[in-house]
């Protein structure tokens, strides 16, 4: 069995109501590479996101069929609990959404959820997670303050350190610098570059040269198919269809 | 991260038992939720019930259509409520004669012509009138309406119909204009910047554009009121004289469904035929009542669907 | 340019635009006249209304006013047991509908899925809200005060006034929890917090100075609420507080009531009257306006 798999995507249909959403999706993840979501607006890769947490099961109309296996285990089988699922997967937002308490608090929230209460070990955990999250020489004595008054580019990395603190293996990441300045984009990106060495990272872009610098590989989305996906640099260098050309090269979007 | 842990195997705590837990919180609030189905489908069953037996004794129609209201009559006695239908009908009446023309005009004005100061400080103002519990607004009935209005119409007191009005038309006001204003802000920007453009003036968009575009967010407006005025109690008992008789006009006294409730619930021993005429009448004014907020509730539907265009 | 080294066409034109630009305006200026009076005549008669009884009430108000019994048939001495029967049926009130409203609101908000049986509930709310409070009154006395054999008393009078306050916490506390921005409920559930966790730690705490600010507005009405309590426990007169559930009790808004149509002698006891409405209006205005003042100091907060 191949081991560096860890999410197997098979024909999976996703619809809202009477509107598919996704068609026949098929796609593989391997571990510890970062994969690029691209694609226009509208083209279904937020949605397919958000069914690798089953996050799209907050909405009535939603109705799925195929299978998303990761680690082997279908998780949209009747068996799986979603909680542990969602620990395991993490996902940071379009917009930065720090909780309003204390940066601190935001930090643990996740930890106290799953159980763990020792002000120790939370003390250890949250200093870590901001560590690897390039925040905790920013915030190190600020961690009693709100969340709130952060920079936008700040929110957005205490909230990727909120998600590393439950200690996933995926990190989903939804257009994750869309609200945020250049600078702040970078620190993301390079941010992102260091974390992949420990988690799988799975993020969705509007920006081409994003996905151009930080993913190992691209999965180009159009109308709920997955037109083309494979490794980045070919993607970018010599794609196969005409469609994912032009939507390269800017000439739809 | 090792990641050889698969991602359905809750690690810590049972995942039995989680599950258990949130299916029961989730049971529990829905329980809460339906307990409002429970209050409104008990008040409909316990008054219906009691109609029954009222009408049993008296029978519907006379109920309904008899003037006479004697209760402890000597001989026999007579349960006609259509004169208190009609004291009822006629203060609400008096209430939006002149409450439906002062409020949509008030909300219109605090819409669209008002200065943002004059709408921070006299939206509040409103507000609290609404706050004034309506027994306040009866005594003042009785110690300012009345004297006033025996003097300027020559009565030999004022505890009359007008009165009754004058009071409901006050207590509808703050209810018809916050609902009014809220239905004429909602109007989209674009009618109004079209009109505009065109060369109308402000007030010609206001009289041809928007009040029209909010025509039925204004309606239910004045339903609201009207619910509001059919069911009040304690305004109507202190201002109006409560007389038995059938009123000839807005200077007579006149005695309303709720009051005659309120009046008589005390004395009266239950399970009598007139203990159950009472709960009879309790279920005509929940029938009106209900009535008028199906119908703002439909109205609201309607604005609604004005806004998302 | 002048008007007159126009051609005389164009002239005219600009002419008559002038006519009726006036003509508009001055029908303009009359049309928002008019409103602008009709608004001026609705607080006009709110000022004179709190002017009235203020200034006549406000030499009535004293400490021993207000924590004195009445004496001599109600014609001399306070309101005390008014006032204390109101705070108890207030918290009795309060007790009765806060949780059941807040639940109710949780699961609209939070749980209720777009169907028939939300829409049953969601209409049954409105209607609720319509029905006449001396409808609840004939409820409280088939219901609690008979059927459920709790007599006249401060418990069957609070559960009563619980009833009709429902419709407006749970409308209040579902607005507080709509305000909470749907990302602290994903964000939390995707870190893995359960459906209840996310609503408890994050979602409620969010929520709650608005929830409190519903309660506070529905307390407020009962407060004032006069049929409701006419059968189901309010005395016209008692020699001693209440000190049970099972006690009958005197209430503010009541008082008001018998001390201006029911006393024996109502011209001598006016000046009672009065400052009873004058507390009554203080009390009730006063939980207004803290309701509103919070709501507008944490929704500033929230913003941050």
């Amino acid at each position: 069995m191949e081991t560096n798999l860890v999410i197997q995507v098979k024909k999976l249909n996703l619809y809202y109501g009477k509107f598919q959403a996704l068609k026949e999706v098929n796609m593989e993840i391997s571990r510890q590479e970062v994969t690029a979501l691209i694609g226009p607006s509208g083209c279904g890769k937020s949605t397919f996101l958000r069914t690798l947490n089953r996050l799209n099961d907050l909405i009535d109309s939603v109705q799925i069929d195929g299978s998303v296996s990761i680690d082997g285990k279908n998780i949209y089988d009747k068996s799986c609990d979603v909680v542990a699922l969602r620990k395991k997967v993490g996902m940071v937002f379009q917009k930065p959404n720090p909780f309003p308490k204390t940066i601190y608090e935001n930090v643990a929230y996740g930890p106290r959820v799953h159980g763990i209460r020792e002000r120790k070990k939370l003390d250890v955990i949250v200093e870590k997670s901001l560590r690897e999250a390039a925040l905790w020489d920013e915030v190190k004595d600020d961690l009693n303050r709100s969340a709130l008054r952060l920079s936008g580019g700040q929110q957005q990395r205490l909230c990727i350190a909120r998600v590393l603190a439950v200690e996933p293996d995926v990190v989903l990441m939804d257009e994750p610098t869309s609200a945020l300045d250049p600078i702040a984009t970078q620190k993301i990106e390079d941010l992102i570059r260091e974390l992949k060495e420990k988690f799988t990272i799975v993020i969705v872009t509007h920006n081409m040269q994003q996905a151009a610098r930080v993913s190992d590989s691209t999965a180009f989305f159009l109308n709920g198919e997955v037109l083309e996906m494979g490794d980045t640099e070919i993607m970018f260098t010599r794609p196969l269809d005409q469609r994912t050309e032009d939507y390269i090269t800017g000439k739809f979007g | 991260m090792s990641g050889s842990l698969s991602p359905c195997i809750k690690t810590e705590g049972g995942l039995f038992l989680n599950r258990k837990l949130e299916t029961a919180i989730a049971y529990f609030f829905t329980l809460n939720g339906a307990f409002v189905i429970f209050v409104l489908v008990g008040i409909f069953a316990l008054l219906l019930s009691s109609s029954f037996a009222a009408w049993q004794d008296v029978g519907l129609i006379s109920f309904l259509t008899e003037r006479v209201w004697n209760p402890a009559g000597f001989v026999s006695s007579q349960f006609g409520i259509f004169t208190k239908i009609v004291g009822t009908l006629m203060v609400t009446a008096g209430a939006m004669l002149f409450a439906v023309p002062l409020g949509v005009a008030t909300a219109a004005y605090l819409a669209e012509v008002a200065s943002s100061w004059e709408r921070e400080i006299f939206k509040p103002v409103i507000e609290l009138l609404a706050a004034v519990p309506s027994v306040v607004l009866g005594f003042f009935g009785i110690v300012v309406f009345s004297p006033l209005l025996a003097r300027i119409f020559n009565l030999p007191n004022g505890l009359n119909a007008l009165n009754g009005s004058i009071l409901l038309g006050l207590m509808s006001l703050p209810t018809i204009i916050s609902i009014a204003e809220d239905a004429l802000t909602a109007v989209p920007k674009e009618y109004k910047e079209a009109s505009l453009a065109l060369g109308a003036t402000r007030w010609q968009t206001l009289s041809r554009i928007i009040i029209p575009a909010a025509g039925s967010g204004v309606t239910a407006a004045i339903m609201l009121g009207i619910g509001r005025s059919l069911g009040e109690t304690m305004t109507v008992i202190m201002a109006t004289g409560n007389a038995l008789q059938f009123p000839s006009d807005f200077f007579s006294s006149v005695r309303t469904m709720t009051a005659t409730i309120a009046i008589e619930l005390g004395e009266v021993p239950a399970h009598t035929t007139h203990y159950y005429t009472l709960f009879a009448i309790g279920f005509v004014l929940f029938s009106m009542t209900f009535l008028v907020s199906l119908l703002a509730d439909i109205f609201l539907h309607r604005a609604s669907e004005v806004k998302k265009l | 340019m002048k008007k007159s080294q126009l051609p005389a066409p164009l002239g005219e034109l600009a002419a008559d635009n002038g006519r009726s630009r006036g003509h508009h305006s001055l029908v303009e200026g009359l049309a928002f006249g008019l409103l602008r009076l009709s608004m001026l005549l609705v607080i006009a008669a709110i000022f004179f209304i709190f002017y009235d009884i203020f200034s006549k009430g406000v030499g009535m108000i004293s400490w021993e006013f207000i924590t004195a019994m009445p004496r001599r048939g109600m014609t001399e001495g306070g309101i005390w047991p008014a006032v204390l029967g109101t705070v108890y049926i207030t918290l009795i009130t309060a007790a009765a509908s806060v949780p059941v409203g807040v639940f109710a609101a949780i699961y609209l908000n939070e749980y209720a899925k777009k169907n028939m049986f939300t829409r049953v509930i969601r209409l049954s709310i409105r209607n609720l809200a319509g029905v006449p409070s001396i409808v609840y009154g004939l409820f409280g006395v088939a219901l609690f005060v008979r059927a459920l054999e709790l007599g006249t008393s401060l418990l069957s009078a609070g559960l009563t006034l619980g009833l009709l306050t429902l419709p407006v916490t749970i409308t209040a506390s579902e607005e507080a929890l709509k305000a909470v921005p749907d990302s602290f409920r994903e964000g939390a559930l995707a870190l893995g917090a359960t459906k209840w966790q996310a609503i408890r730690t994050n979602v409620i705490p969010s929520a709650l100075p608005g929830i409190i600010t519903g309660m506070i507005l529905g307390i407020s009405r009962a407060a004032g609420e006069t049929a409701p309590i006419l059968f189901t426990g309010a005395a016209f007169y008692l020699a001693s507080l209440p000190n049970s559930l099972s006690s009958r009790f005197m209430a503010l808004p009541y008082h008001l009531f018998i001390m201006s149509t029911q006393h024996h002698s109502i011209e001598k006891v006016r000046p009672i009257a009065y400052g009873t409405a004058l507390v009554l209006i203080g009390l009730v205005v006063t939980m207004n306006m803290s309701a509103i003042l919070l709501r507008a100091h944490y929704r500033k907060k929230m913003r941050g």
